[in-house]
């Protein structure tokens, strides 16, 4: 019998497929250019990260040699350039990314981690609010933001905020505020009787709290590298 | 309904042990059955001041690790037929209690007394959780000076967070017990007042104990001071402080400095 047995052959199969593609169009100077690219990288490391991008030459006239440098240059700091565009093809040989044509602009989104921490702004910055009254020996910690006590805060406890502290009773306690560097944060009691103040890092101990203010509802704020405690009312 | 009362302060020497023996007896006094149980483990004392020592066979160490039966560790009253007491052992220390053998005794003592009172260790460690762990009610004893209120301060603090009721979301009932309260040194000014305790503690007052040589002289004798002269002065302040934990009404009586005498004061003699 005969038999013919054919090997299943694949056929090559091309599919079309468009991408949005960022596009860089180098200026002359190209030393300035890539200086303000320099500048970029250094706000946003990450800013070509997983982001070919296609170079538009149609305002520069380089030479062969000076694409292949522009090429290696970007390269070097992390850009990836897929295709080269507004150059004669005959300028460009196998070494360099192949010449792109018929692109047409298209709207896309840049700044994206920038939107994300515009959405959150709106937002109200997180608070802990606190209606015990925090006791000795007991240390609260809230980097997030401010810390509200309906109660005292005894001898020997511990605020720690990374924004503003509110005490509604007694503070009798260690206070900081602003420790993430805020120093728009401020400290608020009812009735100041602190072991100790601190905002953004500056401090004050009981013994430079003025025993005029002792027992009175103060604040404390930074006026630049001074801490001020005032009466409030 | 048996409650779980523990009697802590974190400062030693203010005077829990005196307190747990005085409130205990006049718990008993009024009918209540009452078991006081000693949590200084090592440094027992509350058998000392019941005048139970010579009597002390198995201790509380020996229950938790099922050496003894409860019913073999508990010492009865010589005075009053409804007090017990439950010593600690003198010879081992905080670490032999376990959290397990606490929770065990305590809920036996539950099912066969009104009142379970704890004598907490000083101390913020071991010995002092234990006592507070499985409490109802809390007495906080300080004296009137800051180191006291401080210290008292921040056992507050731990009833309202490593308490078996503080986990479960609820609120162990605190009262502050002010001992060794001098009138001559408060109208002096040398003592904290009442106001300013109370406002830096912010719970309820159950009492005030005046300084009073009755109290030691009790002590001595191994009598609980309301046993041993229950018409002193502190003997009454700590009666009206065991009626308040019952859930009487009773005036607060601020210990005042003794009335000078019409002789006396003709003659410039001090009062003692």
């Amino acid at each position: 019998m005969d038999s013919k047995v054919e090997s299943p052959r694949q056929l090559m199969r091309l599919r079309g497929r468009s991408y949005v593609m960022f596009v860089l169009s180098p200026a002359m100077p190209i030393v300035n250019w890539l200086e303000d690219i320099d500048a970029t990288l250094a706000r946003s490391p990450g800013f070509f990260v997983g982001r070919p991008i296609v170079l538009d030459l149609a305002a520069v006239e380089l030479s062969t040699h000076g694409i292949a440098h522009l090429v290696s240059n970007l390269e070097s700091r992390g850009v990836r350039v897929l295709g080269l565009e507004g150059v004669e093809a005959g300028l460009l040989d196998a070494s360099l990314p192949p010449l792109m044509t018929g692109g047409r602009p298209s709207a896309v989104e840049l700044a994206e981690t920038e939107k994300v921490v515009e959405d959150k702004l709106p937002a109200a910055p997180p608070s802990l609010l606190l209606q015990n009254p925090v006791r000795s020996g007991q240390r609260i910690v809230f980097t997030e933001g401010d810390v509200t006590v309906l109660g005292s805060v005894g001898s020997g406890a511990e605020i720690v905020a990374g924004g503003s502290i509110h005490v509604y009773g007694t503070l009798r306690g260690r206070a900081m505020a602003g420790i993430n560097g805020n120093s728009a944060a401020r400290i608020y009691c009812q009735k100041i009787e602190a072991e100790l103040l601190a905002i953004d890092g500056y401090y004050q101990t009981a013994e430079d709290i003025g025993e005029t203010l002792r027992r009175r509802p103060a604040q404390a704020w930074l006026d630049g590298e001074m801490m001020r405690i005032t009466p409030l009312n | 309904m048996a409650k779980v009362l523990v009697v802590t302060s974190g400062k030693g020497g203010v005077g829990k042990t005196t307190s747990t023996a005085a409130i205990g007896a006049a718990l008993a006094q009024r009918g209540e059955k009452v078991v006081v149980v000693d949590f200084d483990v090592g440094l027992r004392n509350l058998d000392l001041i019941m005048g139970a020592e010579r009597r002390v066979v198995f201790d509380l160490i020996n229950v938790a690790q099922g050496v003894a039966k409860l019913s073999q560790a508990l010492i009865r009253d010589k005075r009053l037929e409804s007090l017990w007491l439950l010593p600690a052992s003198q010879t081992r220390d905080k670490d032999a209690l376990t959290e397990e053998g606490v929770r065990d005794i305590i809920a036996d003592l539950r099912t066969k007394f009104d009142w379970v009172i704890c004598d907490s260790p000083a101390g913020i460690e071991r010995g002092a959780t234990l006592a507070m762990r499985y409490a109802d009610e809390a007495i906080v004893v300080t004296n009137p000076e800051v180191s006291s209120v401080r210290d008292a301060d921040r056992i507050i603090g731990m009833l309202d967070s490593k308490t078996v009721k503080a986990e479960a979301g609820e609120q162990v009932k605190k009262h502050v017990l002010i001992t060794r309260y001098d009138t001559g040194r408060a109208a002096r000014g040398e003592m904290l007042s009442i106001d300013d305790i109370l406002e830096i503690l912010a719970i309820p007052l159950l009492g005030i104990i005046p300084e009073s040589q009755d109290v030691l002289r009790a002590s001595n004798v191994g009598s609980p001071v309301t046993l041993n002269d229950a018409a002193s002065m502190p003997a009454r302040a700590y009666s009206d402080a065991a009626r308040r934990l019952t859930g009487e009404t009773v005036a607060m009586m601020v210990p005042a400095e003794p009335r000078r005498g019409f002789m006396d004061r003709l003659l410039g003699r001090r009062a003692a």
